[in-house]
């Protein structure tokens, strides 16, 4: 793996990063999972492209595709909180449907190319006289990190600390005068406007957009999150938890291309992506598992020792019963 | 001053399981007055408080809190009269946040919450600190500390002090001892007996225990069958004794519970 290809893993991290910073507020802060993603990150590059194309500034265009990522979101939001479908279901419902909208936006192609216009990566690329990845990667960074810095300012005001305890007790924040409902609906409407600004910049970096971009993002998702838990497991700071889950999605992203330069496709990442997150999740089971074990053998230790020597002699004995048993047996 | 004038619920009308819960209820509470409600399991307690809370509609039936009709309001625009607390420890408080983080959740019942103001500032901090300094549990030390890591008992004074922060109309306890063992459900009593007394706060107490629902509070109901069976105040209350309450139940279809008998 070369250099080259380590910094265009990083830029494609601190990208799909903002798309699991959305994730991050339904997942782990709502404590709802919303698969709309697959379908909103899609939706968010597809509106991207072809607004560009449409010759629209492509900073206003990076605004509308959040904007619609974010209708996505109230979608499900509204599946789930008012018509009280459960919401695993309500986000593949929308995804589903995505699909056919995507397709339509992109007017029946599978994909669009954008490698003719200026975009924010090509200006920066211009105006700083760098590579394309590396200009990538730098709008990444700024703008994953006011993502992170705006995420941790509302998160630590009155109404953002009501979203974090719908998360944590839906009942009690209920009891204490908040809509759960409407808690839920903004979380999955932000949620999915980070994903769509994600899948916009995504469009930017590969310079095309494709119906299918947005095909296991969930998964890419999660275990961009459960690797950065493994790294920042001691921190409590909430700040810390934002940026650890970008900070998993660019391990995540440099692991991919290591195994994509180990020969494998890029197609296998998705199996490899879904085991992470099931042993990720499997983990506190194992976990468990092995201390039962644990106890089990220290309880037989204990057993061996208290065996008295009166034991261990019949022990003796009936094993040499045994034997002449054996014995006996193979000489009839 | 709650006002609760003909209340009716029945659970799964017209099926073999109808079951009706709450069944013609009328109870007029005086503001400051300190209610125990006692009776059986399916007496109707349960139906009774999250009628009033808002976690259940009535069928048939009017709630007025200081003359304002809330009978159809959602629970959680009614959380601006009342506090409650509730038996599960788990229940009142939210886990994964600070002490000082659910005090400044709580603080807030039933008003806007601003998406630009900071939750905590210098100011209400040292608030937070004198209130949990008069739970006597030394928590104003620990406000940085995750609720999970607090035990029962702790877990049910700080809901107890969370939902009386802002005083309410009304302040609901669900049975909010009834978790804990006995040693710190008297300490958690005590402790809600001297908040109340202190802001003189309209409470609704919940009890399986009947030696509770006589030594605290000014007034005290019994249910059965969905229906108030007997209600007494101040004095006369005073002079009930447990037998009395036990010859009482026993008058009533529903054998009481070993809790009851015991208590």
């Amino acid at each position: 793996m070369n250099i080259g290809s380590l910094l265009g893993a990083v830029g494609q991290g601190f990208i799909w990063g903002i798309m699991t910073l959305g994730i991050f507020i339904t997942y782990k802060i709502l404590n709802v999972s919303d698969l709309t993603v697959d379908g909103s990150f899609a939706t968010g590059g597809c509106i991207f492209a072809i607004t560009s194309l449409a010759g629209i500034h492509p900073t206003l265009c990076l605004f509308i595709a959040m904007f619609v990522g974010g209708i996505c979101g109230f979608v499900t939001g509204i599946l789930h909180t008012k018509f009280k479908i459960p919401a695993i279901l309500a986000g593949i419902l929308t995804q589903l449907g995505l699909y056919s909208v995507n397709l339509r936006i992109l007017g029946d192609k599978a994909n669009v190319s954008i490698s003719q216009i200026s975009t924010n990566i090509t200006f920066f690329s211009k105006l700083l006289n760098i590579p394309h990845t590396r200009a990538g990667m730098l709008l990444g960074i700024i703008i994953s990190l006011i993502c992170i810095v705006l995420l941790y300012y509302l998160l630590g005001t009155e109404f953002g600390a009501s979203i974090r305890a719908t998360g944590n007790n839906e009942k009690m924040i209920r009891a204490l005068g908040v809509n759960t409902d409407n808690i839920k609906l903004f979380g999955m409407i932000l949620s999915n406007m980070l994903i769509g600004l994600s899948g916009a910049l995504l469009v930017q970096m590969n310079k095309y957009a494709d119906v299918g971009m947005g095909k296991g993002a969930i998964v890419y998702g999660l275990a961009s999150i459960v690797i950065g838990e493994v790294f920042f497991r001691r921190f409590s700071n909430f700040g810390i938890k934002l940026m650890s889950s970008v900070f998993g999605c660019i391990v995540f992203f440099i692991i991919r291309a290591f195994v994509i330069s180990l020969g494998l496709k890029a197609n296998d990442m998705q199996l490899l992506s879904a085991l992470i997150v099931v042993m990720a999740l499997a983990m506190p089971i194992f976990k468990e598992n092995l201390n039962v074990r644990k106890v089990g053998k220290i309880n037989s230790l204990n057993e061996m020792k208290q065996m008295s020597t009166a034991d261990q002699l019949t022990k003796e004995k009936m094993d040499k019963r045994n034997v002449t048993e054996v014995g006996g047996g193979e000489n009839a | 001053m709650l006002k609760l004038r003909n209340i009716y619920k029945t659970f799964n009308a017209g099926t073999i399981n109808e079951k009706r819960a709450l069944n013609d209820i009328n109870l007029v509470l005086n503001d400051g007055d300190f209610v125990t409600v006692i009776g059986g399991n399916g007496a109707g307690k349960s139906t009774l408080q999250n009628v009033i809370s808002g976690s259940i509609i009535p069928d048939f039936g009017n709630i007025e809190i200081n003359g304002l009709d809330i009978t159809k309001l959602p629970e959680h625009k009614r959380a601006k009269y009342i506090g409650r607390v509730f038996q599960d420890p788990m229940l009142g408080t939210a886990s994964d946040m600070w002490i000082e983080e659910n005090l400044a959740l709580a603080i807030k019942r039933g008003e806007n919450r601003s998406a630009f103001k900071w939750m905590i500032n210098s100011k209400n901090t040292t608030f937070f600190r004198e209130q949990l300094e008069k739970l006597g549990l030394g928590l104003e030390n620990r406000m940085k500390t995750k609720v999970k890591l607090l035990s029962g008992g702790q877990r049910q004074a700080l809901t107890l002090l969370m939902s009386t922060l802002k005083k309410p109309d009304l302040l609901m306890l669900d049975e909010h001892t009834a978790a804990l063992d006995p040693k710190t459900a008297s300490l958690v009593l005590s402790l809600t007996d001297e908040i109340i007394n202190k802001s003189n706060i309209t409470t609704i107490m919940i009890t399986h225990n009947m030696r509770d629902a006589l030594n605290y509070g000014n007034r005290l109901i019994m249910m059965d069958q969905g229906s108030i069976i007997f209600d007494v105040k101040g004095d006369e209350k005073k002079k009930l004794t447990v037998e009395d309450l036990l010859k009482k139940f026993n008058q009533t279809k529903d054998a009481p519970s070993d809790a009851m008998i015991l208590g």
